[in-house]
């Protein structure tokens, strides 16, 4: 089983500055971590190899710091980390970042399951699990909060949806973005930090992946950041005065004013 | 202070603490409360290598000694000594396999051991003996393939919860205390059961029961060293183990201590923090000055016997009464320091005060251990050293 663990470095804080330039995050001088959802991704790829045996090979697209990011993930369980890293594929949108993640995926050749997190918490969109299935052309499956089996080509897992969960049966090979709900991700073992102080953690740059530049980094994005802005707090809260009738009675006009309820 | 710690011992150290903070902190009020044994904790112990620690390379550990032991001892009791007790009963119950095993007995149990898959225990202590082990009554007697136990240990930590128990028995009652060996006997062995379940003042997420032999047959292979060298191999044991009550009691005194000065900051009388107040001041900083001189103390040792010494009876008891002392004054005047609320359950601290006292008392009572002391330094001046 070749499995195949796409993460993230972000920055550990909320209290980020963004370039007025390019609108985007200023990551220089700030602690990073792994972001969180795509260690339930690595954990998950790693129960699976000691379930079904196999290889889990993490990849990261970022500059050449989330290094950092590869071999903390190598300390926790994965086999092999590779870096994509290049001054091109800088400024990455979503689809950009697929593209890249795609062809990576690609060179590696064999692969059965890929897994990310559900989303980054710096960018919060969701959208890179979706479309690097669409570009690899395989299913995808989404918020996996349990694998229940995986025989003979296929998948069966469990998916939250709105109302429930949803239990998938898909072929192999597969993307699933997995929810924190799936595990609790292990804490690094000693052989492991071992290990990830002396491996080789190969850079794959734009050459290498043989993409075209003009599908990569900021030139391969559909978006552009226009402005960044914290939303304005505004604070509507009203005491409602009066008995508890009146106070009910007036609750409930409010509701339906701001069509919350309808009815009489 | 600087311990010159090198490159693994630092990462050894910082995992066992991370360890300690985000799986056993969470879960600490919890495992006293409800006397639950802590297998979940041990699990993730486990999976970071901590039980590989303390054994050989050849025997899939990291080929570390006492003192890496020691550093993630003091680490766990630094947060629940409790836990830190039932990880460290298996390298207690896995060090007289460790030296005197055979090479086939090591390669049956060590990497088990290593792994966590399974949990070591220690067994000497009885009914009618604590502080005397000469008077222990389980036998063990010679048969055709093999030795059949009789008798009941008591006390036993990790009881119940580890799959291999290490066991002295007489198998020469004639010859008392020269007529003890030890044996390895696995958990499931028929005739061998547990007893009571013990209700303890502290440490009581750890597992503390009798251990009951009718009967029990176990393989002549099972013998560790040879027939009467029990004693030798539990006296050469625990002088090997008691810097690791040493570092159970700094990690303790530790946790007390930090509680201390975080609340002393915090608690406002007389219109000022009471950390303000010099007798509060003067508390602390005899709090601190002993925890650091127990805990170099108990380092020093641990590195003596790591590097090969002979001899350590005399430092060892040292590390183990000077510390668990020290653990017990530190987490008494912690509880002090909180006044009211320190008396309350609702606060960790009164739990550290009841944790504190085993370590004065097990492996070797303090006044035994005096005693050891002092009769180490009228043989060497009778020797003229």
């Amino acid at each position: 089983m070749n499995i195949v663990v796409c993460l993230k470095q972000v920055p550990g804080t909320t209290k980020v500055n963004i370039d007025p330039q390019t609108n985007t995050l200023v990551r220089q001088g700030i602690k990073n971590i792994v972001n969180p959802f795509d260690t339930y991704a690595l954990e998950e790829g790693v129960r699976i190899k000691e379930r079904y045996e196999g290889k889990v090979t993490a990849i990261s697209m970022g500059p050449p710091q989330a290094e950092e990011a590869l071999r903390e993930v190598i300390s926790t369980g994965a086999d092999e980390a590779i870096l994509l890293s290049d001054s091109a594929f800088a400024g990455a949108d979503t689809l950009a970042t697929s593209h890249t993640l795609a062809r990576a995926i690609n060179k590696l050749k064999q692969y059965d399951i890929i897994i990310c997190g559900r989303q980054t918490i710096d960018g919060d969109t969701g959208q890179v699990g979706p479309e690097l299935a669409e570009m690899l052309g395989i299913p995808f499956v989404a918020y996996v909060s349990k694998i229940e089996e995986i025989d003979n080509g296929y998948m069966r897992v469990k998916r939250m949806v709105e109302d429930g969960h949803e239990v998938i049966e898909t072929p192999l090979p597969t993307v699933i973005t997995v929810v924190k709900e799936i595990n609790v991700p292990r804490l690094p073992s000693l052989r492991g930090l071992a290990k990830a102080r002396s491996a080789v953690i190969p850079i794959w740059t734009a050459q290498e992946l043989g993409v075209d530049k003009n599908m990569v980094g900021l030139s391969g994005s559909a978006t552009r950041v226009i402005r960044v802005f914290f939303p304005q707090r505004v604070h509507h809260g009203e005491i409602l005065q009066g008995d508890l009738e009146s106070q009910a009675n007036s609750l409930i006009d409010k509701l339906r004013e701001a069509k919350i309820i309808s009815g009489s | 202070m600087e311990y010159f710690l090198n490159e693994q011992q630092k990462t050894l150290k910082s995992l066992a603490r991370r360890i300690a903070e985000e799986r056993i902190l969470p879960v600490r009020a919890e495992l006293d409360e409800r006397e639950e044994f802590p297998w979940g904790i041990m699990k993730d112990l486990a999976e970071a290598d901590i039980f590989r620690i303390f054994i050989p390379e050849e025997y899939e550990g990291l080929g570390g000694g006492c003192f890496e032991l020691c550093l993630a001892v003091e680490e766990l009791s630094r947060v629940c000594s409790g836990v830190a007790v039932s990880y460290a009963a298996s390298a207690l119950g896995s060090f007289p396999l460790l030296e005197y095993g055979t090479e086939e007995q090591k390669q049956k149990y060590l990497p088990d051991i290593a792994s966590g898959k399974r949990l070591a225990a220690f067994a000497l202590t009885e009914p009618t003996a604590g502080s005397d082990a000469s008077a222990i009554k389980t036998t063990a007697e010679r048969v055709k393939g093999g030795y059949v136990i009789n008798g009941t240990k008591q006390f036993i930590t990790n009881g119940g919860e580890a799959e291999i128990y290490t066991v002295i028995a007489l198998t020469d009652k004639a010859r008392g205390a020269r007529g003890a060996s030890a044996f390895l006997v696995e958990k499931d062995t028929p005739g061998f059961s547990f007893g009571k379940k013990e209700k303890k003042m502290g440490i009581r997420a750890s597992s503390t029961r009798e251990l009951v032999f009718r009967n029990c047959l176990v393989p002549e292979e099972n013998i560790i060293g040879k027939e009467g060298m029990g004693f030798i191999v539990t006296l050469r044991l625990l002088d090997r183990s008691r810097p690791g009550i040493g570092a159970q009691a700094v990690g303790l005194a530790q946790g007390a201590l930090e509680a201390a000065v975080d609340y002393a900051r915090k608690r406002i009388q007389f219109g000022h923090p009471i950390i303000s107040l010099p007798v509060v001041q003067n508390m602390l900083a005899d709090m601190a000055t002993n925890v650091e001189a127990a805990r170099a103390l108990t380092y020093a040792v641990a590195r003596t016997i790591d590097s090969g010494a002979k001899k350590f009876t005399e430092e060892a008891a040292m590390a183990k009464v000077f510390a668990s002392d020290t653990a017990m004054k530190v987490a008494t005047d912690a509880v002090q320091i909180f006044g009211g609320v320190g008396y309350m359950r609702d606060y960790p601290i009164e739990k550290m005060m009841r944790d504190a006292k085993i370590t004065q008392i097990y492996e070797g009572s303090n006044e035994v251990l005096r005693s050891t002391i002092a009769f180490e330094l009228r043989k060497r001046k009778a020797r003229r050293e």
